[in-house]
């Protein structure tokens, strides 16, 4: 310290909501925000909450001590297999891919400091899209082959806009305009692929293609499950750097961060988490779109929360997919089609909000 | 030269945008315990020095030197702890508390689990009490006026607590109690130690409370030393394209300077 205090201050207050905690067997405190981890943890508990009761809906309608003894491996094997193999591996599913989803669109977001940054608008998804439709339509490979081809797909989407959106600098309205671009580019493609398939190979490709996990398996949920062990380090550790970008580059870079740096990792993980849920689960919109928004206001942080993106993914994906395969029971619907219902509620409150934030 | 004096230095420094080249070779020394005040037209240079120096732009050719060491071979977390910066348009995410945004200058200073100290807390509230925002700490940013939001930005460099504090125009957006606040807060912040560098607009407080001037015109430095050697009304009108006449200020000793009657030169 170089600043000595010359007299007695009166300390400032931190808002109600801050609030320090001792850390046991150490002289330091962490200090954490008291609104964010109790929005937190409550929609942990709600996604949770619906998963469960979600395991007890379906054709055939099972009690809470069914799914528990299934749960335990104690029900009957006709019992075990709804609920286990069915049911809790595409509610798994739903719960990790939402939050994997929704992180993405905060770490996109927060990149490009634009709320319409995320996956499904700048392009990924559709070029997902495109690698999947090529991997079954013209290679007829199997359930692994479209898995690949999307994986690939979006990989290689992202690196094209990556490094178009690179050559003068990455901004961040650079790299949505590019994005909407080139989404626009894939999307023509997709269209010419799938009309000049085979009907039975369109009709699943384009099943696919609004974003399914009604055929979800425990090999899925691996996929995702691993991709988001493997991401969430990472996060922990750039999460601190992460929350400087919003106050722009001269401010970040001043108070010690490389921004340059830190985007390319943001956008390898945020590409990451993507493209696990897009592979095995074709391009579900809108969820990493507005899960970051909708957890910034709820959580009043002014920048967008990490931890409560990832748990409101999982609650809107949960919740849309016990939707999707209720609504018009005994038909499934692709898990997509709520997804964009969701979203399509989202813009319409977003351009409300915004012409009444105009007239003020 | 590598002892822990944070002296600051260019030598020889190209630096622009793309390929734009405005600052042409620039060789500066910041004397350290200096109050620095760099002063230039519009679009002469002042602010990519500054930029330059804190190394948000890089040296296209030269050198920027802390205590003889090449700044760009610095981590930056490192010169984060010993240069502070100001940019000059800085945005404050909705929302954010005045504390909130005030604690962002500790950032720098904190491991990898962000844990908060009493160093911490202790330079929040001081740099809180310096810019007399402790009242405000807990108002919304986006809810302040224009100066009061100023001051938190100042503030943010203050909790930074670096020996050196760059500040891109720190006075803009303020009125003329609170330019001089802010100037009388850098001349304490200068006599407690700190090396301070400033772009200021106003020739006149330039010449007051800097300790030292750097006039710059077309990307290079026309002159540079205390205010009371250095201004004269040739370099005011080589700089500026202005001819005035310096006098001395009666109220602090300084050189004043007074524009002549359509003193602006055609150029």
């Amino acid at each position: 310290m170089t600043q000595t205090p010359t007299k007695q201050l009166t300390a400032a207050s931190w808002p109600a909501s801050t609030r320090f905690l001792k850390i046991p067997g150490s002289r330091h405190t962490l200090r954490v925000n008291l609104r964010s981890l109790t929005v937190t943890v409550t929609l942990a508990v709600l996604a949770l909450a619906v998963g469960f009761w979600s395991l007890t809906i379906g054709d055939s309608t099972l009690n809470f001590s069914d799914v528990l003894a299934a749960l335990r491996g104690q029900a009957d094997d006709g019992i075990y297999r709804v609920v286990v193999h069915w049911r809790l591996s595409r509610i798994t599913l739903a719960l990790l891919g939402g939050a994997a989803l929704a992180l993405s669109g905060a770490l996109f977001q927060t990149l490009t400091n634009n709320p319409l940054g995320s996956p499904d608008i700048i392009g990924f998804n559709t070029g997902a899209y495109t690698g999947a439709l090529i991997g079954m339509l013209v290679f007829q490979t199997s359930h692994t082959g479209s898995v690949l081809g999307a994986m690939l797909g979006g990989l290689f989407t992202a690196a094209m806009i990556y490094l178009l959106a690179l050559r003068k600098g990455l901004t961040g309205f650079r790299l949505i305009v590019i994005g909407i671009g080139i989404s626009a580019l894939l999307g023509s493609i997709n269209t010419y692929l799938l009309l000049t398939a085979k009907l039975e190979s369109a009709v699943s490709a384009a099943i696919w293609g609004a974003g399914s996990i009604n055929t979800a398996t425990w090999a899925d949920v691996l996929t995702v499950a691993v991709v988001l062990l493997v991401c969430l380090p990472f996060l922990a550790r750039l999460s601190g750097d992460i929350s400087m970008l919003p106050f722009g580059d001269d401010v970040a870079i001043s108070r010690g961060v490389q921004v340059d740096r830190l985007r390319r990792w943001m956008i390898l993980l945020a590409v990451a988490l993507t493209a696990g849920v897009v592979s095995v689960a074709g391009p579900i919109a809108f969820i990493a779109l507005v899960a970051p928004q909708i957890a910034v206001r709820m959580t009043k942080t002014g920048t967008i929360p990490l931890p409560a993106s990832a748990m409101l993914g999982a609650l809107l994906l949960v919740t849309s997919d016990l939707i999707s395969r209720t609504i018009v029971a005994p038909t499934q619907l692709p898990v997509g089609t709520v997804t964009v219902v969701v979203g399509g509620c989202y813009l319409v409150w977003l351009l409300i909000n915004q012409s009444r934030k105009n007239r003020a | 030269m590598n002892s822990i004096v944070n002296q600051l230095s260019t030598q020889g420094l190209h630096a622009g945008y793309d390929k734009r080249t405005i600052l042409d070779n620039v060789s500066l020394e910041i004397p350290p315990g200096s109050f620095t005040v760099i002063v230039g037209a519009n679009a002469s240079g002042k602010s990519t020095l500054l930029r330059s120096m804190a190394r948000l732009l890089p040296a296209q050719s030269g050198r920027v030197l802390l205590d003889g060491a090449d700044i760009s071979s610095m981590r930056t977390k490192e010169l984060a702890r010993r240069i502070g910066l100001l940019p000059q348009s800085a945005v404050a995410p909705e929302s954010i508390t005045v504390i909130d945004l005030v604690s962002r200058g500790r950032h720098p200073h904190q491991g990898i689990f962000r844990q908060w100290t009493q160093t911490d807390e202790a330079a929040v509230q001081q740099a809180l009490a310096d810019t007399r925002l402790t009242a405000l700490a807990t108002s919304a940013v986006d809810q302040l006026s224009g100066g009061q939001r100023q001051r938190v930005w100042i503030a943010m460099v203050l909790a930074q607590d670096t020996p050196l504090m760059l500040l891109d125009e720190p006075t803009t957006f303020l009125d003329l109690a609170h330019q001089i606040e802010v100037l009388e807060l850098c001349t304490t912040l200068n006599k407690t130690g700190h090396t301070l560098v400033a772009v200021l607009h106003d020739l006149n407080q330039a010449a007051r409370y800097g300790t030292h001037l750097v006039a710059i015109k077309d990307g290079t430095i026309l002159a540079q030393g205390p205010p009371a050697e250095t201004v004269t009304a040739e370099l005011i009108e080589a700089t500026f394209g202005v001819r005035s006449r310096i006098v001395e200020d009666p109220e602090s000793g300084t050189p004043l300077i007074i524009p002549l009657a359509h003193g602006a030169v055609q150029g």
